[in-house]
């Protein structure tokens, strides 16, 4: 595989966020990814994300798959623990964390190979665990890393590079978050970065399982003219539904108010009390009926349109610690002393045992 | 056998009946008149209707192992009265449930057939199908009573306590009871001459199953994270942490201070121990053989990015599903070397249940200080069965060994943390936590890396970290429990077994002694073996291993690790799913002394 690195973009050093950290601090090693790759734009997002949300830095745990969207979790803030677990099962590795440890930023970077196939399963019971994520699917139609085999995403019709078409029917994972009862769902395209970046960060905030399927094309084995996963395919069938801007808590008074570039505009609450304030582009679309935004994605791909936005949301869901009852602190700071009943309690417990 | 306080007796009865709370019963009397007793069920993989078969053995001495054949048998499942018939000692009893008699041809002339009629009693005392097929259990349960001389006292004491508080229920128990006793004392001769006599030999002991006892060891070992998939024999494993959880670990305002999950798959549930063994906690997940094989890609992984992880693995038999519900040692092998390319894992072998709490806590201890996935090698007989077992001490004095964990000071004075650098012998290099300090941070990853903690294709640096894992390895062997080693002297040869052979061995070991047969014993505990292990093989010339799989799996490991001349180790394996028989070690060892396969 080619690994030229992606020229750095500088930024002024002067713009910090309210930590005080700069941009840069966001960032990760040197990307590998074949250039324009649009894993590195989504790279160059979650950075952004982050960033903008003034998150601290080791309070992030990244995790992925195998694949090389899962590679990127190498390519973002330095100073967060990263996990690059094994192929598809970057759900269960990030469920124990998060079982662990619920304190922390929990993002999950995957592929639609490592999420759709391999790891199906996994992904499906994550969403249905409502683990407190943001789970990010970088979806190009094929396996990148083992060089160009279509992938479970891909649409009928679509061609390989060698020009052969896929025959099996895709399946797409904002669909199919919406049946498993998935709390947060969205899609974007790695080339918006103006629409992903507050998807992003609305993920990052929300209180369960947040999927953002991101297209992000792959421009070594399958951004040619006969492919559905292309940048230039994906920017002619793109279709804004609810375009967002994520107004975080402490900057409600600031940015309140309408949005620039009209339509209706809707807010949603999220559990910590930050906003999203939808535009609604398509008349009608209530991002909070989960039916209503099933028939309108399932309806825009037979029209062979790109349904984009934040498609779903539900705050009302309670997360995998919310369903189980666990103490409010990460498990792993409660003392031994607290885990341990003693021998007092296990001699009278051996009396039932006689 | 054949004695006061010492023989064995058989109980066949169809699954689904109820019939195990009055087998519990029965074993729960015995050890409360102060008499050792062992109990094992022999199952089917069934919900209803199939066979099923509890064996019973009262034994002074506190011997332990199934001992085929039985004194008395109590047949109450016309299905098989054929074979269970046959597997009477010459001289000894059969009960049945005389309503239909048994046919002629089953018939024995060397046994002495004792009949009640419990169907035609309970059917008379009770209403409904359900109550009648219960309560015929009870009945026979307490013509047992009479026949064995069990304490009636005991017996009425144990019926309060559980149904204390249902007066209806106690009172149809306490009917069925006499049903069976006054129906055995007036028309037969009782107790029989196998009977039970008062001791007081189970005062300090209790009864419990070993994934009670490794359920409460992870308890008490601070196990916050639980991830599981159903598959017997382990489900119970995972059920008591959760009931002990809810005990022990609620906050006063109702939280939970743990979390299970019910992953979808065993390949979910190694996940999950590993995403949360790496955010620091205490994390387990108990399965068998074919979880252990879906487990194996994580495992790898655990091993070469240095992830504590604690797996029990309750073995059964068979490769594929096999016999679900029958026992074996036979994921030694695969287990020892788990997952593809270079592996070598720690592995502990509990005998019994006491045990199990024990290397429950140990195998924590051992995952953390060494950064690696700990399997705690139950099976059946061990996790499922309940055994008669010391009262379990905890030390209150116990703290976890989180082993070398950096915190906030510590990284505070290193100029820069590297993740794979050991500085000292064991090879053990210090961690992180996740969300702790930015300057501990680190990526964690299967594929290559250097001991910097990069990803790396290069040869030396490949090498470098393999290496120090081969180290690693080799202390944390080094710090598994000590194996059991009994010597004797004027020994000729040794014995080499593990986990639940343990029982059927050393008593055989006695009655082999009594022959003029002297053998030194060892059990292994733990596997990298440690030197202990090494000395052992080198004191005989020969030794005889003895263990519960096809293969001779621990001696394909002795073999692997100590380099012992295969001719030197004789091999005695049992493997047709119940636990290990005195007789079969008595004249195996015989056997391969004598220079015959066993
Ligand atoms: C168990 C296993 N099987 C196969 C592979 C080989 N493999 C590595 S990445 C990959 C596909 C990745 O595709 P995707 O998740 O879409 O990521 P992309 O490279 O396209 O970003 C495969 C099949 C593997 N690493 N592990
Ligand atoms: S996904 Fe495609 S473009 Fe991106 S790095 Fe992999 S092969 Fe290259
Ligand atoms: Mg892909």
């Amino acid at each position: 595989m080619t690994s030229i690195p992606k020229p750095r973009v500088q930024h002024p050093s002067s713009t910090r966020n309210a930590l005080g950290l700069s941009r840069r601090d966001y960032e990760g090693g040197m990307s590998t990814l074949c250039a324009g790759c649009g894993h590195d734009s989504v790279t160059a997002a979650l950075i952004d994300a982050f960033w903008q949300l003034d998150i601290e830095p080791h309070r992030v745990a990244k995790l992925s798959g195998i694949g090389c969207s899962s590679k990127t979790t190498a390519y973002f803030i330095n100073q967060a623990h990263g996990f690059n677990s094994v192929h598809g099962r970057m759900p269960a590795v990030a469920t124990g964390a998060n079982a662990a440890n619920r304190e922390l930023y929990f993002v999950g970077v995957s592929g639609d190979g490592d999420s759709l196939s391999i790891g199906l399963g996994q992904m499906c019971h994550a969403i249905r665990r409502n683990v407190r994520m943001l789970y990010v699917l970088e979806n190009n139609g094929v396996y990148g890393l083992t060089k160009g085999q279509f992938s479970a995403s891909a649409d009928i019709g679509s061609k390989s590079k060698k020009g052969e078409p896929n025959v099996q029917p895709p399946i797409d994972p904002v669909l199919l978050a919406l049946t498993l009862g998935a709390s947060f769902v969205a899609r974007s395209f790695s080339g918006d970065k103006a629409q992903l970046v507050p998807l992003l960060k609305a993920g990052l905030m929300h209180g369960g399982f947040a999927l953002v399927d991101v297209i992000s094309p792959c421009v070594t084995f399958n951004d040619h003219e006969a492919s559905t996963k292309s940048y230039l395919y994906t920017r002619q069938h793109y279709h804004e539904v609810a375009p967002v801007d994520f107004v975080p808590l402490r900057r409600e008074i600031a940015a309140a108010g309408p949005v620039e570039g009209g339509g209706a505009v809707r807010s949603v609450t999220m559990h910590d009390g930050s906003t999203v304030h939808f535009r609604m582009l398509a008349d009608d679309y209530d991002p909070t009926d989960r039916e209503a935004a099933y028939r309108y994605v399932r309806a825009a791909h037979q029209r062979g349109e790109v349904a984009t936005g934040l498609l779903y949301v539900d705050q009302g869901n309670a997360d995998m610690h919310g369903v189980n009852g666990t103490v409010d602190r990460a498990l792993t700071s409660v003392p031994f002393e607290e885990l341990c009943p003693g021998n007092a309690k296990l001699q009278e417990l051996m009396e039932e045992y006689r | 056998m054949s004695g006061i306080n010492d023989f064995c007796f058989k109980i066949g009865t169809v699954n689904g009946t109820g019939s195990a709370s009055a087998n519990a019963l029965l074993m729960q009397a015995i050890f409360r008149m102060g008499i050792p007793v062992v109990g094992k069920n022999v199952f089917p993989s069934n919900i209803q209707g199939l066979p099923t078969w509890y064996e019973i053995r009262v034994s002074q001495d506190g011997y332990t192992a199934r001992t085929a054949p039985f004194d008395l048998m109590v047949a109450m499942n016309p299905g098989t009265y054929a074979r269970d018939v046959k597997e009477i000692a010459p001289g000894g009893w059969l009960m049945y449930d005389s309503s239909w008699p048994m046919p002629r041809a089953l018939l024995r002339d060397d046994i002495t057939v004792i009949g009640i009629p419990l169907g035609e009693m309970c059917n008379a005392t009770f209403k409904g199908d359900r109550e009648r097929t219960l309560m015929k259990n009870i009945a026979y349960a307490g013509a047992l009573a009479a026949l064995l001389d069990i304490d009636m006292d005991v017996v009425q004491a144990m019926l309060q306590e559980k149904f204390g508080k249902k007066k209806h229920l106690l009172d149809s128990n306490h009917k069925a009871i006499r049903l069976g006793y006054d129906y055995a004392r007036a028309h037969h001769d009782c107790p029989l001459p196998c009977h039970l006599q008062r001791l007081d030999r189970t005062r300090d002991h209790i009864l419990m199953d070993g994934n009670t006892a490794a359920a409460l060891g992870a308890v008490y070992a601070g196990a916050t994270v639980g991830a599981w998939y159903p598959i017997t024999p382990a489900t119970s494993l995972m059920e008591n942490f959760r009931a002990f959880c809810e005990q022990f670990r609620r906050t006063a305002d109702g939280k939970r201070n743990f979390c299970i999950v019910q992953a979808e798959d065993e390949l979910a549930a190694a996940g999950i121990v590993i995403g949360a063994g790496w955010m620091g906690a205490r994390a387990f997940t108990p399965t068998s053989g074919p979880g252990i094989s879906l487990m194996s890609e994580f495992v790898g992984l655990a091993y070469y990015a240095e992830v504590p992880a604690v797996f029990f693995d309750v073995q059964r038999t068979g490769p594929s599903t096999g016999m679900p519900t029958r026992t074996q040692q036979a994921d030694l092998l695969s287990t020892a070397y788990l997952s593809h390319g270079d592996t070598r894992h720690v592995l502990l072998f509990p005998a019994n249940p006491e045990e199990c709490f024990t290397m429950a806590r140990d195998a924590f201890d051992l995952a953390e200080r060494f950064q690696t996935p700990v399997f705690v090698m139950m099976d059946l007989d061990i996790g499922m069965n309940d055994w008669m077992c010391k009262r379990f001490e905890w030390d209150d004095a116990y703290r976890p060994d989180r082993g070398k964990v950096l915190d906030r000071a510590a990284l505070e004075k290193v100029e820069k943390f590297f993740r794979y650098v050991a500085t000292n012998g064991d090879g053990v290099a210090a961690r992180t936590l996740p969300g702790v300090d930015p300057r501990g941070s680190y990526f964690t990853r299967g594929s290559g890396h250097n001991k910097l903690g990069g990803y790396t294709e290069d040869a030396d640096e490949y090498r470098e970290v393999v290496d120090r894992l081969v180290r690693k390895l080799a202390a944390a062997g080094e710090a598994t429990p000590a194996p059991e080693i009994v010597l004797s002297e004027g020994a000729t040869a040794g014995v080499v077994t593990v986990g639940g052979c343990r029982g059927a061995v050393l008593e055989g070991l006695d009655r082999l002694k009594e022959q003029g047969i002297v053998l030194d014993y060892l059990r292994v505990r733990g596997f990298p073996f440690n030197a202990a292990v090494r000395d052992f093989l080198a004191r005989h010339e020969r030794h005889i291993v003895v263990e519960q799989n096809r293969d001779g799996q621990l001696r394909s490991l002795l073999i692997l690790e100590t380099g012992t001349d295969p001719k030197r180790l004789g091999s005695l394996c049992d493997y047709g799913g119940l636990p290990l028989g005195t007789n079969r070690v008595i004249e195996g060892v015989k056997a391969l002394l004598e220079g015959v396969p066993a």
